[in-house]
Order: structure tokens, then C-alpha cells, then sequence
């Protein structure tokens, strides 16, 4: 009974240090700044891999806490050291950033962080594990990726074939670069049998592409126009940028699955991706099935950190949803905006061609030539809002679904607890009445099913604190990885309209003399 | 849309001199003391737009040398016509008549921002009426910069700047009780247009002994066309680029809301993307609207007028050479000689009256096309240059900002 009235969070291991640690547990990254300032005093000495949180390898746990606490333990963590700190890296870049309304703590903390001198400062211990880090990222480097789709067979049954290629230097794969012929459905296999295994503990899942039956239809059956084109192109970056998530998890790179994936020549067609085959209806009955139960779990969570979050990602998937909406529009209207410039052009030529001052003439030529150069600027931009920004929000909108379903599976677990104890209850009733009624034989039946029982209460208890642990986690991993995202692929964007604008100007540099010589 | 619109539509009064775009479609106006026209105020009301016209003269037919009136668009029609139809000015260019006011368009945005008001935040709202208000003033300044070219052109014109019609126009302030055609004059028109239309394809199959206006005819002919496919393409462009531009609109202020909402750092990314997209492309397609745009319907409606002087010389030649041929029968059978004979002159003093004026008037009108384009392509490629520059150092700013962070 005592299990049921603990409600506050597990306190994560390195507790020693409640304070830093619950500043992180309640806010965003943007205290990593206080923490790293303050926490000066090595609280990894004390911290030994709790066997509470039972994860796989304890070593990716001591990464996690370097990351909520930092510490020189960092020894222990560099074996399977994949991207070990990517925590650290964007806490680093946080910190800067923190300070980019005063540029000289900006210019003091970067300098601290780059200082390569090997004598750790009493008071900056963490920046020269944060450089030791890096470097340790650096030789543990993994790149996939995903190039020249071809197009295998005919007809109805034809397929595109992608090229995954990886580079590594990860000791668990037999080369250093490799790579094998994958085609759609192994990507979804490769999800699905992710899904099964690591869902259960809470783990974000990166979501692949979605299938897309039009647009694959068009590619069967041979319409070798630029909409296919487009959609292959579009399908081969999202496969990519879906693995590249995959290998950038922690936990999910040492899945032999996603090994095989990368490094197996045949793999075994992937049943049950079908959408209409039995395996597929079974889904969507469990998905239908889930939206029910979704709608009648509510757990009375002391730690409303889950509860804000949960409410946080749902505001913020609506707003993005919203925001693609409108991305889209956009490219629509560029593309219209497109065929409507390169028509003008046209006419503007005509015309020039039809005055008869020969200096306006000339102009009005010119002008149409910048107006056709527009419209290749145009189509360039309508590209770039698609590729950059739209499929940014796409990707986003669906990880936030998967971000979503990890809180799910938090509260199934809760409920599966709660049920347990309900179950363990009506044993102990159960027992009591037989003790009273005296009826010794049914009585030891019962007290051992209480003890079951008890044991399942128990496990169930600590699987829910795991699981909350790993979904704690693993949000926070995946603010972390969405901030770097969208910053970089917002620089990506407006470095695209930088370069637009730069060939805007030298265009209408050119035309201006022109104009002003029209006498 | 009651409200909203009612606000809008009702007292929106501006001084039009400051944001006067005269000269922006013609050029050489020569502006002496004699006689300056411009329209110094004007009043939206609910379905009319009033304009008050002040005349500035040293002319002695006026009483005063400085005074206002009121006008409405139907006047300027009338004026307009009264040119038209004057047999005296067959050899002139008519300055084209002003487009009719038309916020049907802005009015019709309003009612939808009206209906939707509850679906959207506050500062949505209030951004996207913003938006509309000025697209409205704008429409409302080109429409009296419309009307001023027109007066203008009129004014600085050595024939008709002493129209009497002008002078009263000008002067009498009063309502000039004009009132706009009724079913029965609009079918009227309708039909001269269609008579008119059949004869002008017969008078210009007529060969010109004059080198001059043959070449004008057929250059005419084809510039109009040409003008008219370029008018519209470029109407469908800038069309599209506000579209693109409320686009971006959208998106900055959707990002902002993003950004305000949140405290994680990309919501601060967000705010800073924000800023550059929505003042990118709402300018460019603005401007081009204006100086592109503005030209090209100008002058489809001048080379009209064009056209149409040429027309009614083509018609004054057919009729010489009609009224040639009469006299000629006449002659031959000897019968109401004097009379063809006196028609026969009066269809050649009208056909060369027309001819000495119309060679001026076509001469003019290069010269001020030529100047007019001059003019619209030199600013707007300056303008193009300007917004680029500014964006390119408001998106070098951003990506510094950004890239500085790492």
C-alpha cells in the first residue's frame, strides 16, 4: 500500500544533488547555464548506475546523467560512445546562446569551452569534459545515408531501390563503410520491429516516411514526369533523414535490427507493411482500440512535469500543423508565381519587339531577360520553402505523434500498476474473508497468488518509474535534437533567401543602366 | 462587415498632396502659372469617392485666381465624353478617362476578415486589418492620382486646356447634375461601339498615301495588342506575388505566435525568422504593382486613345475620298456640283486639320511614352536594388545572429 502513495517523480540517480537536478527536472534546457556554473563539485564520484533504472547498458545511463548533471565520470561512457554527448554539445550551445544579449559572456563562456589546455580548472571542469566529448564524438562518428533511387522491375510490381551507404568507425560493424540496397517496405520493417521492442519502454521512435499510394503509382507505372521525380526525391531525403534519426539514438543504434538494416546484403521482405494485409488491419484495430483507452486514462500525477509537457507538445504539434499549412500554400502560390513571371517575360519581349525606339526597345528586352531570370530565382525559392521548411514541419508534426505516443505508453504502464494493485486489493479481501471463514486449503491457494501478485505490484511499480525515467529522458533528448533541427535548417532557409537576393540584386544592377540609357 | 467596413469606407480623407504620385505615369507636364490643376483632397464615402480639384490661374476667363471644387467620378466621365464627341478635337488625342473607382475587391476582403473575426487571435486580426487598410489606401491613391493625370493632361494640352466644358469643370461649384447613362444611353453606346468597332477594321483596311501615319497605323495596331497581353500578364503575376506575400505573412505571424508561446530556444529562432520574411516580398510585389503595372494600363489606355485618333482620321480620309469621288460624278453628270463641291471642301479642310494636328499629337505621344517608360523602369529597378540591398543585410544580420550562437 505504502507503493500506491508515492507520487513524486523517482529521484534520478547523482540525487545527492536534489537541487540542480530538480531545476533540470522542472524546466528547459536554458538552466544548463546555471547548472554548469554551479555545479562545479563532482557529483558523478558519488554516482554509481542505479540498478533501479535497469536500462541495457548501464554506460548509456551514466550519459544521461552527465548530461542532467555534469561530472568528470565520463570514463564509463565512452565504449558505445555514439554521439555520446550530444547533450552536452547543444547544452554548450544553450549556454552561448543563453547569453546573446551580452555578447561578453558569450565571447568568455565559448572561450572557456574551446580552451584546449589539458589542466582542469576548478571552476570549468565541465567545459573540458565537454571537450573531451567532443573529440570522443568525433572518432565515434557514424554517417548514413540514403542516394540514387532506381527503379527495379515493371509495371504494378516495379519498385524503387534506394542506396544506403554508411561510414563509420563504430567497432560493432564489420567495415567501415558499407552499404546494401534497401527498398520503402524495409524501412517500414525496420520501424515496425523497432516499434515492438522499444516502445513498450518509452523510447521516442522516430517515425518513418508515410506511404504514399499515388505518388508510388505514378512511378510504376512510368510517368516520367517532374512530379514523380519530385516525390522520389522527396521520399529518398525523408528515408534519409529518418535513419539519420534512428543512428542518433543512443539506445536504438545498438538494436541488432537497425545493424543488420545497415549491414545486411539480403534482407527478408518485410510482411505486414502492406496496408491491406492482415497485419495492417490489426494495427489499425489496435490503433483504433488505443484512441479509446487514450480518452479514458487520466493519471493523477503529482509530477505535473509530464502533464505540461504532454499539453506543451500537443499546443505546439496544432501550431505546426497550422504553420504547414500555410508553408504549403505557399509553394503553391511560388510555383504559380513561376509560370505567370516566365509568361510575362514572354510578353515583355513581345512588346520590346514592337517599339519602335530602338533604346526602349532594348530595355524592355532586357527587362524580360531579369524577368525570366526571376522566375528561375522563383522556383528556386519554392523549392527551398519545400524541401527546407515544409518537409521540416512534416518530419516535426510526426515525431511530435511519436513524442505523444511515449506518453501514452507512460500511462498504459500506470494503468497496468494500478490495476495491479487493484487486483493485489481484492486478493487481500479475498484472503481476509477466507481466514475468517477459516478454510485452510483455499487460504494457501490465496496467499500465494497474493504473493504473485505482489511481485507483479512490484514490478509493475518499478516498470512504471523506468519507463517514466526513459520518457523523462528521452524528451528531453528530443527538445535537444528538434532545437538543433530547426536551427539549422532555419540557417539552411535563410541562407537560401540570402543567396536569392543577392542574385536579385545583380540582375537589376545590370538592368539599371540599361533603363537609364533609354533616351 | 457592418463595422469594420463602415469605419473604413466612411471619412477616410487624405492629403493627397504628399503621397501624390503625379508624374508617375506622365512625364512632361509642363506645369505653368498659367493654368495648374491638381486635386487637393478626397472623401471615400460609402460608394462614391469625391474629389475636390483646385485650380490655381492666371487665366482671365476665371473669376478668381485660386478656387475648389467637388467632383465626383461620373463628372470626369462627362468631361471626358463632352471631348469625345466634339468634332473640333477629332485631331487630338483624348487623354484617357480615369478607371472608375472600384473597391469592390477590398471590400469583399473586409467582409471575409469581418466573418472570420472569431476564428483567429487578436493580433492576427488586427495584423491582417492593418493589411486590408492598406491595400485600400493605396487603391483610394491611385484612383486620385488617376483622375489628377487625367486633369493634367487635359491642363497642359495648348487646345483643350480652354475647353469651355473644362473651365466649367473647373469652376462651378455646384453639382453639375451629371448624371450617370441610363439602360437606354448605355445600350446606345453599346451599339455605337459595335458599329464603331466594324468601321474602324474598314477605314484601317484602307491604304494611307501618307508614309507617316501608314507606318503609325500599323505600328499602333500592334503596340496596343502587345500593350494589352502585357497588362494583363503582368496583373496575373503581381497577383500572385501578393498572394505569396500574404503567404509569408501568414507564416511570420503564425512563427510568432510559436515564439511568444514557448521559452525553448527555438522559439527564439522563430521570432528572428519572423522579422526578414514578412517584409521580403510584400514591398517587391507593391512596387512592381506601381511602377510596372500602373505603366502598362496607362498605356494601353493611351495607345487606345491613339488608335482612336487615328480612326477618325481614317474616317475623315474615307470621307475626302468619298466626297472626292461625288464631286467627281457630279461633275461627269453635271448635277448639284456646288454642292458635292462644298462637301468635297469640307471633308478636305476637316481631313487636313486632322492630319497637321494627329502628326504632332503621334509625335508627342512617343516622346512622353518613351519618358513614361524611362521613368518607371529606372525607379522601379531602383527599387528592386533598394529592398534587395535591405533584405540582404536584414538576412545577413539573422544568420549571423544564428550562426553566432554555436
Amino acid at each position: 500500500m505504502a507503493a500506491s502513495s508515492r507520487r513524486n517523480p523517482p529521484p534520478l540517480p547523482g540525487a545527492e544533488n536534489q537541487d540542480p537536478l530538480s531545476e533540470m527536472a522542472g524546466e528547459d534546457s536554458d538552466e544548463g547555464e546555471d547548472i554548469f556554473v554551479g555545479n562545479s563539485n563532482p557529483v558523478a564520484e558519488a554516482f554509481q548506475p542505479d540498478t533501479a533504472n535497469g536500462e541495457e547498458p548501464a554506460d548509456l545511463f551514466s550519459e544521461a546523467e552527465t548530461s542532467t548533471a555534469v561530472n568528470s565520470s565520463i570514463t564509463t561512457s565512452k565504449s558505445n560512445g555514439v554521439h555520446s554527448d550530444n547533450e552536452n554539445d547543444l547544452f554548450a550551445e544553450v549556454s552561448v546562446e543563453l547569453s546573446m544579449e551580452n555578447p561578453s559572456t558569450t565571447a568568455k563562456s565559448s572561450g572557456a569551452e574551446f580552451t584546449p589546455s589539458l589542466t582542469l580548472s576548478a571552476t570549468q571542469p565541465e567545459s573540458m569534459e565537454q571537450l573531451e566529448e567532443e573529440k570522443d564524438e568525433d572518432s565515434f562518428d557514424m554517417e548514413v545515408a540514403v542516394t540514387n533511387p532506381e527503379k527495379i522491375g515493371d509495371g504494378m510490381n516495379a519498385y524503387m531501390a534506394y542506396k544506403v551507404s554508411t561510414r563509420t568507425t563504430l567497432p560493432m560493424f564489420r567495415n567501415r563503410t558499407f552499404s546494401v540496397w534497401r527498398r520503402f517496405s524495409d524501412f517500414l520493417g525496420l520501424y515496425e520491429k523497432l516499434s515492438v521492442k522499444h516502445s513498450l519502454n518509452g523510447c521516442i521512435i522516430p517515425p518513418p516516411p508515410e506511404k504514399s499510394v499515388v505518388g508510388m503509382t505514378k512511378v510504376k507505372v512510368g510517368k516520367d514526369d517532374s512530379s514523380s521525380a519530385d516525390f522520389v526525391e522527396r521520399r529518398r531525403a525523408a528515408l534519409e533523414r529518418y535513419l539519420q534519426r534512428v543512428v542518433c539514438h543512443p539506445s536504438l543504434l545498438q538494436d541488432p535490427d537497425v545493424r543488420e538494416f545497415l549491414e545486411r546484403d539480403e534482407l527478408p521482405r518485410a510482411v505486414g507493411t502492406h496496408t491491406l494485409s492482415g497485419a495492417g488491419f490489426l494495427k489499425m484495430i489496435n490503433r483504433a482500440s488505443d484512441a479509446v483507452s487514450k480518452m479514458t486514462i487520466k493519471i493523477s500525477d503529482s509530477d505535473a512535469w509530464f502533464d505540461n509537457k504532454l499539453q506543451e507538445v500537443e499546443s505546439e504539434e496544432l501550431q505546426l500543423r497550422k504553420l504547414h499549412a500555410v508553408v504549403d500554400s505557399l509553394v503553391n502560390h511560388r510555383k504559380e508565381l513561376c509560370g505567370n513571371t516566365a509568361v510575362f517575360a514572354k510578353s515583355m519581349a513581345m512588346l520590346g519587339n514592337s517599339e519602335d525606339n530602338t533604346a526602349l526597345s532594348r530595355a524592355l528586352s532586357q527587362l524580360a531577360e531579369v524577368e525570366d531570370k526571376m522566375e528561375t530565382l522563383h522556383q528556386e525559392q519554392a523549392a527551398s520553402d519545400f524541401f527546407i521548411l515544409a518537409e521540416l514541419l512534416a518530419d516535426y508534426i510526426r515525431l511530435l505523434g511519436a513524442v505523444r505516443g511515449c506518453f501514452e505508453q507512460r500511462m498504459k504502464t500506470w494503468q497496468r500498476w494500478q490495476e495491479a494493485q487493484s487486483t493485489l486489493q481484492k486478493k487481500r479481501e479475498v484472503e481476509a474473508k477466507l481466514l475468517w471463514a477459516n478454510k485452510p486449503d483455499k487460504l494457501q491457494q490465496a496467499k500465494e497468488e497474493i504473493t504473485e501478485w505482489e511481485g507483479k505490484v512490484t514490478q509493475y511499480e518499478r516498470d512504471f518509474d523506468r519507463i517514466s525515467v526513459t520518457v523523462r529522458k528521452e524528451f528531453l533528448r528530443f527538445e535537444k535534437q528538434k532545437s538543433k533541427d530547426f536551427k539549422s535548417q532555419i540557417v539552411k532557409y535563410l541562407e537560401s533567401l540570402l543567396q536569392s537576393q543577392q542574385r536579385h540584386v545583380k540582375f537589376w544592377e545590370a538592368f539599371l543602366p540599361e533603363a537609364k540609357a533609354i533616351a | 462587415m457592418g463595422s469594420i467596413a463602415a469605419q473604413l469606407f466612411s471619412g477616410l480623407s487624405r492629403d493627397i498632396k504628399s503621397g501624390s504620385s503625379l508624374g508617375s505615369v506622365n512625364v512632361d507636364l509642363q506645369t505653368d502659372a498659367t493654368l495648374q490643376v491638381d486635386i487637393s483632397d478626397a472623401l471615400s464615402e460609402r460608394d462614391k469617392v469625391k474629389f475636390t480639384v483646385h485650380t490655381k490661374s492666371t487665366l482671365p476667363n476665371f473669376k478668381q485666381n485660386e478656387f475648389s471644387v467637388v467632383r465626383q467620378h461620373e463628372e470626369f466621365i462627362w468631361l471626358h465624353d463632352s471631348f469625345v464627341e466634339n468634332e473640333e478635337y477629332a485631331g487630338y488625342i483624348i487623354p484617357p478617362a480615369p478607371p472608375r473607382p472600384d473597391f469592390d475587391a477590398s471590400r469583399e476582403k473586409l467582409q471575409k476578415l469581418g466573418e472570420g473575426e472569431g476564428s483567429m487571435t487578436k493580433e492576427e486580426f488586427t495584423k491582417m486589418k492593418q493589411e486590408l487598410e492598406a491595400e485600400y489606401l493605396a487603391i483610394f491613391k491611385k484612383t486620385v492620382a488617376m483622375h489628377e493625370v487625367f486633369l493634367c493632361r487635359v491642363a497642359a494640352h495648348p487646345v483643350l486646356r480652354k475647353d469651355m466644358n473644362f473651365h466649367v469643370f473647373l469652376e462651378y461649384n455646384q453639382d453639375l447634375s451629371v448624371r450617370g447613362k441610363n439602360k437606354r444611353e448605355k445600350m446606345e453606346d453599346f451599339f455605337k461601339n459595335v458599329v464603331k468597332s466594324a468601321d474602324g477594321v474598314l477605314v484601317a483596311g484602307v491604304k494611307d498615301v501618307d508614309d507617316f501615319f501608314e507606318h503609325e497605323k500599323t505600328f499602333l495596331l500592334e503596340y496596343h495588342n502587345r500593350v494589352k497581353d502585357a497588362s494583363s500578364k503582368s496583373d496575373r503575376m503581381i497577383r500572385s506575388h501578393k498572394n505569396a506575400a500574404d503567404d509569408i505573412n501568414r507564416i511570420a505571424s503564425t512563427l510568432y505566435t510559436l515564439g511568444t508561446q514557448d521559452s525553448t530556444d527555438v522559439c527564439k529562432y522563430f521570432l528572428l525568422v519572423s522579422l526578414p520574411l514578412q517584409k521580403i516580398e510584400a514591398r517587391v510585389a507593391a512596387d512592381e504593382d506601381l511602377k510596372l503595372a500602373d505603366l502598362l494600363k496607362y498605356y494601353l489606355r493611351e495607345s487606345q486613345a491613339a488608335k482612336d485618333l487615328l480612326y477618325r482620321r481614317g474616317r475623315a480620309l474615307v470621307d475626302y475620298e468619298n466626297a472626292n469621288k461625288a464631286l467627281d460624278k457630279a461633275r461627269a453628270k453635271n448635277k448639284d456640283v456646288l454642292q458635292a463641291e462644298t462637301s468635297q471642301q469640307v471633308c478636305c479642310q476637316k481631313f487636313e486639320k486632322i492630319s497637321e494636328s494627329a502628326k504632332q499629337e503621334l509625335i508627342d505621344f512617343k516622346t512622353r511614352r518613351v519618358a513614361a517608360f524611362r521613368k518607371n523602369l529606372v525607379e522601379l529597378a531602383e527599387l528592386e536594388l533598394k529592398h534587395a540591398k535591405g533584405n540582404l543585410q536584414l538576412l545577413q544580420s539573422c544568420v549571423g545572429v544564428l550562426k553566432g550562437d554555436t
